[in-house]
């Protein structure tokens, strides 16, 4: 982590879970503190955060602990950008059957890009899926 | 053995469980919760068991996936789950799923244990 004038950069290798995505996720709160984000974005951040690395891990690198999962993210006043890649063939985020669709309900996987696309202000996988481009932005009420 | 997730007692007829930590995210973890539970209903023959989220500050979808098997499991044996004491951003990840609908989630472990049917 090192910080700039307006902006404070992360970038964090994955090989595994934990406990580096917990420690990712305690300075990252921290940072949220300092640049004015409330409890409610603290949420949302911390779900997106875990449920990204979580899915790069599992999903893209089938867990295989020889292939890395990269973490990139800034934070700024008003906006927090995430990259998360993995080392997997990617993936359609369109073709996983929509989890809120009464057939599905009771099938215990496939919520964690419905989570994300909720609490984040953008979500997009980049051809060929492999590679994870969220933001947030603050919401002034 | 490792260290236990949940406190787990038995009161009035039911299972009460409670989480012991306060995220409940690692699958690992997730696991290990998983079995407790299943070991705790394992001889119970309509088990009701009551889960309370008092102590839980964040969650993951891997989460909302081991409490939909402990519901399958729970209810193959006749038995029937309550949640209670969600907070609000953690009630706001079952309605996006639309897992509230599915589950019963109730306010208070009171609530929720007044809820199951008479026996």
């Amino acid at each position: 982590m090192h910080a700039a004038k307006d902006i404070l950069h992360f970038e964090r290798s994955f090989y595994g879970l934990r406990p580096g995505l917990e420690e990712l996720q305690e300075e990252f709160a921290s940072a949220l503190v300092q640049f004015g984000y409330d409890d409610a974005a603290a949420f949302a951040i911390r779900l997106a955060i875990e449920e990204a690395v979580v899915n790069g891990f599992r999903h893209g690198n089938k867990g295989d602990a020889t292939k890395r999962v990269l973490f990139r993210s800034s934070i700024a006043k008003d906006r927090i950008d995430i990259e998360v890649f993995d080392e997997g063939t990617g993936f359609n985020p369109d073709t996983v059957p929509d989890p809120t669709q009464e057939e599905n309900l009771e099938i215990p996987s496939g919520r964690g890009v419905m989570l994300m696309k909720a609490y984040m202000s953008e979500v997009e996988y980049l051809a060929p899926g492999n590679h994870l481009r969220m933001s947030y932005a603050k919401r002034h009420d | 053995m490792p260290v236990s997730l949940l406190q787990i007692r038995r009161l009035e007829g039911s299972i009460r469980i409670e989480f012991v930590e306060k995220n409940i995210l690692d699958e690992g973890n997730l696991h290990q919760i998983e079995q407790e539970i299943r070991t705790a209903i394992e001889t119970e023959k309509n088990p009701r068991v009551l889960i309370s989220f008092k102590n839980v500050e964040h969650m993951s979808s891997a989460a909302l996936g081991t409490l939909l098997a402990l519901k399958d499991n729970i209810e193959k044996k006749s038995g029937e789950l309550r949640l209670s004491n969600i907070d609000r951003r953690i009630y706001e990840m079952f309605v996006i799923t639309k897992l509230n609908r599915l589950f019963s989630i109730h306010e208070s472990v009171e609530q929720a244990a007044g809820s199951f049917t008479a026996k």
